[in-house]
């Protein structure tokens, strides 16, 4: 008897696909050989039309669904909508979930040993942009056998890329779902992620991104930054809620050390967790994709222009305390495909929990998101 | 199909192969009907969140989206037809939602009851209330109807701003046309269903 819940798509497998084809990347090098570990759950169907593809946000991984062992405490980052009966219903889709190239969690990346040098790559990783990924990804659809995605899914920097296949692959996807994204980052966003290239860069144990040659980590850096987004992922509302003022002591210690606040104590357990788990270099890797993520720049900054390649159908939804990817974002991506006469549904879902909000089984969220999953033909 | 009666009466002004918005399209049903028979394309405009689900649901393209905080992210004559069923009375500024639709698309079609219709004139005469009905179910207070007018007072308001009627067909709560709201539509009528243009 397994202990998973029913609508879990219990044990998973991840998978691994070596390319040896060189990869062209827009920053002009290339990739001669590389590798993507991914995960599917449910059965791709006799004429591969129920493929979706889960593309993933700065943080996330292959692993998007169900299960690793037994006694694995979490399951996927997305199970919430990934499973069986779910929104993402796996008895319907076959779904593909992938680490990106430049990942921390097996795909080749920074951390990776260079066949050139036998030595990791560390720095000297070639900085990836969210059409590579999506190069990438086509070319693991090649080798799955999937002609055309039924749908591109993927929140946040993950909204990104599902965008970004309806432009670069207009044949090869059906459907595009695009949630708590924006069509470029704001001046102030990227300046979010540069206070957190900054804090690692400036570790001491940073070493110019060649800390693995000296056996060390920049945790003190990673820490710090992980620290700053995760602020900026939670509202001002779902922090009050959950921490407020309450302190940890009984008394105040009047000094800089202590842990005093239960927000202090909470972003500290996120930080220090999370520097034990990812990459320094590949978290710089994603925070420089999505400061770079601009269709509309080589359009003369027309968005609209940019989609016109555009054929599938896009679904938008943004939270409303989302202040990190606004909803004011997702008007401009939705009006920029009404302007340029695309098929576009956009909802603006009432929750409190910020840019975590797309992670998370919001009832209206899920239930739109199921609604719009469902509708779409599998033959 | 069984269609809403007055759905049934505009989908026969839309042009096959229209570009069409609908404002406060409701379920879908009359976007998904001109998908499927008239070749159009279009988006609709709801902010009820079931609605909004049914919708999705029936793969008609729905923007969750007040008319009351504008339109303005829609292009000139973006759309062939701008429509707008029943909600006229509903939205704060109607004049400016009257001139958006015709901003935004070529004509605009829009439906709205008669607060001139007799029943209506018989209740405020004789009780001295606001009326109340079965068609119009709310009390004054919390009614989302909060600009009603009638035929005369929309046809002078499409006068003052240069807008001509092209159609106009009055009918009743079931979307009948008979001779007498024929004779006296601002008496006898309790629908009315126009298309405009500028």
């Amino acid at each position: 008897m397994s202990r998973f819940p029913p609508d879990s798509i219990g044990l998973v497998t991840p998978r691994r696909e070596a390319f040896s084809e060189p990869l062209q990347l827009a920053c002009g090098k290339s990739l001669a050989q590389f590798e993507l570990v991914y995960e599917t759950y449910g059965e791709l169907n006799a004429n591969g039309s129920n493929a979706v593809l889960i593309c993933h946000a700065l943080s996330g991984h292959h692993h998007a669904a169900g299960f690793h062992r037994e006694d694995e405490r979490k399951p996927g980052w997305w199970d919430a909508c990934i499973g069986p009966g779910k929104a993402i219903d796996t008895n319907r889709f076959f779904v593909v979930s992938l680490n990106n190239l430049g990942g921390c969690h097996g795909s080749t990346g920074p951390s990776s040993i260079d066949p050139a040098t036998g030595k990791s790559y560390g720095a000297h990783f070639p900085v990836l942009t969210v059409e590579d990924w999506v190069n990438s990804q086509a070319l693991l659809a090649d080798r799955l056998g999937i002609d055309c995605w039924a749908a591109v899914v993927g929140g946040s920097l993950g909204g990104m890329q599902a965008l970004q296949w309806a432009i670069s692959y207009p044949d090869r996807i059906r459907h595009c779902l695009a949630i708590a994204t924006a069509p470029k980052l704001s001046a102030q966003n990227i300046a979010f992620n540069e206070v957190a290239r900054q804090a690692i860069i400036n570790d001491p144990d940073f070493h110019n991104g060649d800390y693995a040659a000296f056996g060390v980590i920049p945790k003190r850096g990673l820490m710090l930054a992980r620290m700053v987004g995760h602020i900026t992922y939670l509202s001002d509302d779902s922090m009050g809620e959950k921490f407020g003022r309450e302190l940890r002591t009984d008394v105040l210690n009047y000094d800089f050390t202590s842990v005093e606040f239960q927000v202090e104590s909470y972003l500290r357990y996120q930080g220090q967790e999370f520097s034990e788990r990812f990459d320094a270099n590949t978290y710089l890797l994603m925070t420089k994709a999505l400061d770079y993520f601009d269709p509309a720049g080589a359009h003369g900054g027309n968005l609209a222009d940019s989609l016109a390649p555009i054929k599938a159908r896009c679904m938008v939804m943004s939270f409303t305390t989302d202040w990190r990817f606004s909803p004011a974002r997702s008007r401009e991506l939705v009006d920029a495909l009404l302007a340029a006469g695309k098929q576009v549904s956009y909802l603006e879902i009432e929750a409190a929990q910020g840019h975590d909000a797309f992670l998370l089984p919001i009832p209206r969220y899920v239930q739109a998101f199921q609604a719009y999953m469902t509708q779409i033909e599998v033959a | 199909m069984s269609m809403r009666a007055d759905l049934e009466i505009i989908q026969e002004w839309i042009k096959p192969g229209s570009r069409l918005l609908d404002l406060g399209c409701g379920d879908g049903e009359l976007l998904r009907y001109l998908y499927d028979h008239r070749k159009v394309t279009g988006y609709g405009l709801e902010i009820d969140p079931e609605k909004i689900n049914a919708c999705i649901e029936r793969g008609v393209n729905v923007l969750e989206q007040n008319l009351d905080t504008g339109l303005s992210n829609f292009g000139d004559n973006s759309f062939d037809s701008v429509l707008m069923t029943q909600a006229l009375q509903a939205v704060h500024y109607p004049d400016q939602v009257l001139e958006e639709m015709l901003r935004i698309g070529r004509e605009a079609i829009l439906t709205f009851p008669n607060f001139a219709h007799w029943r209506c004139r018989l209740y405020l005469g004789t009780r001295g209330r606001m009326p109340v009905s079965e068609f119009m179910p709310y009390t004054w207070y919390n009614t989302p109807n909060i600009h009603f007018c009638t035929f005369k007072d929309f046809e002078e308001l499409c006068r003052e701003r240069s807008i001509r009627i092209l159609d106009r067909l009055v009918v009743d709560q079931s979307h009948r046309s008979t001779w007498l709201s024929g004779l006296w539509p601002n008496l006898l009528g309790e629908i009315a269903i126009y298309r405009v243009t500028r």
